[in-house]
């Protein structure tokens, strides 16, 4: 574990009902660093980002950001949610707002920050997402991977401490793909704190400094990228990267 | 020989600018069978009335002539619908934001009152409210006189209140949770989240329901003449027992049935209209 853990879980536990989601988990994340989540379909790796934002409350154990205890009860969502960015499978943006409109809405009524401001701002992170031609475009307007680079915009626009990236390429085609990609990992170099849960394993080979397989809920073995997915170490890490490449 | 569907080239659908009303909004056909149904009753009235005894003239003249006054009356059922219309909506808003809170008790309240006015039938609901609601209300600064138009307007805009309720509660559930999802994300609070991302969506698909409703309330506002309010069918009643002739019946609520019809068919065809633009959109 690093000194400067930006993300801390240990032991988080989630349940719904009577079928366990999630087990065991612990690790952290130091700050600057970009850690990825494989696994197959269903073994939690979704549910774990939404318990790090709380969308999702834990059943036990903590999670630890900047200082702010995540599964508190009387946890102030608003100010976690500040520190941390989230980006969709699903994209998940306004309709009726256009682009730079997605991207200066919260800035302006979460933060109150001056409208001009944001909007200097947003112009400049549209153009570091390479759209800034299309500030004044619906999301309807825009293709799959071109919506996922607005969002996110969106959520870099609230100066995030860290970024969640669920599944973020998994709705788009092999082209778009890689614009989205190669967004996040320009993101990544620049310093920003990331989770990736992701199907992309060359991405996740050239992006992260750490990566964690999980199945059925626990993390089955983790380590540095080269490590794990050219030498992994459990069978059933093998099975799942022998079925995936 | 048969043609299977199925085979058949699909034709585009009509395309039709933004905006723009679609032609002939007042559906020829159906408009055309209205106005001949007025003009036969009367030529029918006035052949019974040549037949007949009846010392009298035309029946046109005499419609000519008692239709300020039923206009008069008409304006006031308009005037009636619009105020009834605009109360039911604002307290509408809210009892339809109270069926989708967070709050289980508030949830369980609203769907209460939506559930007891939507299926109370309006009349009774007018009666209730001429009868219950006092003649005046003493406030710490003045007494308001309550006219029994203004019951009226009460009366009429209960039932409009648990219907728009309804359609603002389908309306934010037709919105998918994912919204909800990434404005929570964004670390906008829940009322944020409402007012900001979840009703500008869902307002453009309850403009057509709620017109659709307007229009039905419209056609029930001369239920206020059966508690004794002056209105279009009140003075329509009055004028006919003053000319004493019961061959002018069919023709006089044929006028004021036809001006109805003027009013609220065009809402219906508009609304037709909408929905189908808003359909091709979404």
């Amino acid at each position: 574990m690093s000194q400067d853990a930006l993300v801390v879980l240990s032991q988080v536990e989630k349940r719904f009902g009577a079928l366990v989601v999630l087990r065991d988990i612990s690790f952290s994340v130091a700050r600057g660093k970009t850690v990825c989540i494989i696994g197959p379909s269903g073994s939690g790796k979704s549910t774990l980002l939404r318990c790090v934002n709380a969308l999702v409350p834990v059943s036990s154990g903590s999670i630890v950001i900047d200082g702010i205890k995540v599964n508190d009860p009387a946890l102030d969502k608003i100010a976690l949610r500040r520190k941390v960015g989230m980006v969709f499978q699903q994209y998940n943006l306004f309709p009726h707002r256009t682009a730079l409109q997605n991207v200066m809405m919260a800035p302006i009524h979460v933060l109150k920050q001056d409208r001009h401001e944001v909007e200097e701002r947003a112009r400049r992170l549209l153009a570091k997402v390479g759209l800034a031609d299309k500030e004044r475009a619906y999301p309807g307007e825009l293709s799959g991977g071109q919506q996922q680079r607005v969002a996110i915009a969106r959520s870099l626009a609230m100066n995030p401490l860290v970024m969640l990236f669920d599944e973020v390429t998994a709705a788009l085609d092999p082209e778009t793909k890689k614009e989205v990609l190669i967004t996040i990992r320009e993101l990544a170099e620049d310093g920003m704190t990331c989770m990736i849960v992701t199907h992309e394993m060359g991405f996740a080979r050239e992006v992260a400094d750490h990566v964690y397989f999980t199945e059925k809920g626990v993390i089955v073995e983790h380590g540095p990228p080269r490590e794990l997915l050219l030498n992994p170490r459990e069978e059933r890490t093998r099975a799942f990267l022998n079925q995936v490449l | 020989m048969t043609t299977l569907p199925v085979l058949l080239v699909p034709r585009p659908l009509p395309q039709r600018r933004a905006g723009e009303l679609p032609k002939g909004l007042f559906g020829g056909g159906l408009l055309a069978a209205v106005l001949a149904a007025f003009m036969i009753s009367i030529l029918a009235a006035d052949a019974r009335a040549a037949i007949g005894n009846a010392a009298s003239s035309d029946v046109l003249p005499i419609l000519l002539k008692w239709s300020p006054l039923v206009l008069h009356g008409f304006l006031f059922n308009l005037l009636v619908s619009v105020l009834s219309m605009a109360i039911g909506t604002a307290l509408g808003l809210w009892l339809g934001l109270g069926r989708v809170s967070h709050f289980p008790w508030l949830r369980r309240a609203a769907s209460t009152v939506i559930q007891f006015f939507r299926n109370a039938p309006w009349l009774v609901l007018l009666f209730y409210c001429m009868f219950l609601l006092p003649f005046s209300i003493t406030l710490p600064f003045a007494t308001v006189p309550l006219p029994d138009t203004a019951k009226a307007v009460i009366g009429l805009s209960l039932p409009v209140m648990a219907n728009v309720a309804e359609i603002v509660r389908g309306g934010v559930q037709s919105i998918p949770m994912e919204q909800w999802e990434s404005g929570e994300a964004l670390a906008f609070s829940r009322s944020q989240i409402l007012w900001m991302v979840i009703l500008p969506q869902c307002l453009r698909r309850m403009i057509p329901p709620w017109m659709n409703l307007y229009a039905i309330l419209t056609m029930s506002t001369p239920l206020i003449s059966v508690v004794g309010i002056q209105d279009s069918m009140t003075l329509a009643r009055a004028a006919l027992v003053a000319e004493g002739r019961t061959d002018l019946f069919i023709p006089m609520y044929l006028m004021l049935l036809s001006w109805f019809f003027l009013y609220c068919y065009p809402i219906a065809r508009w609304t037709t209209a909408l929905e189908r633009r808003f359909q091709v959109r979404i």
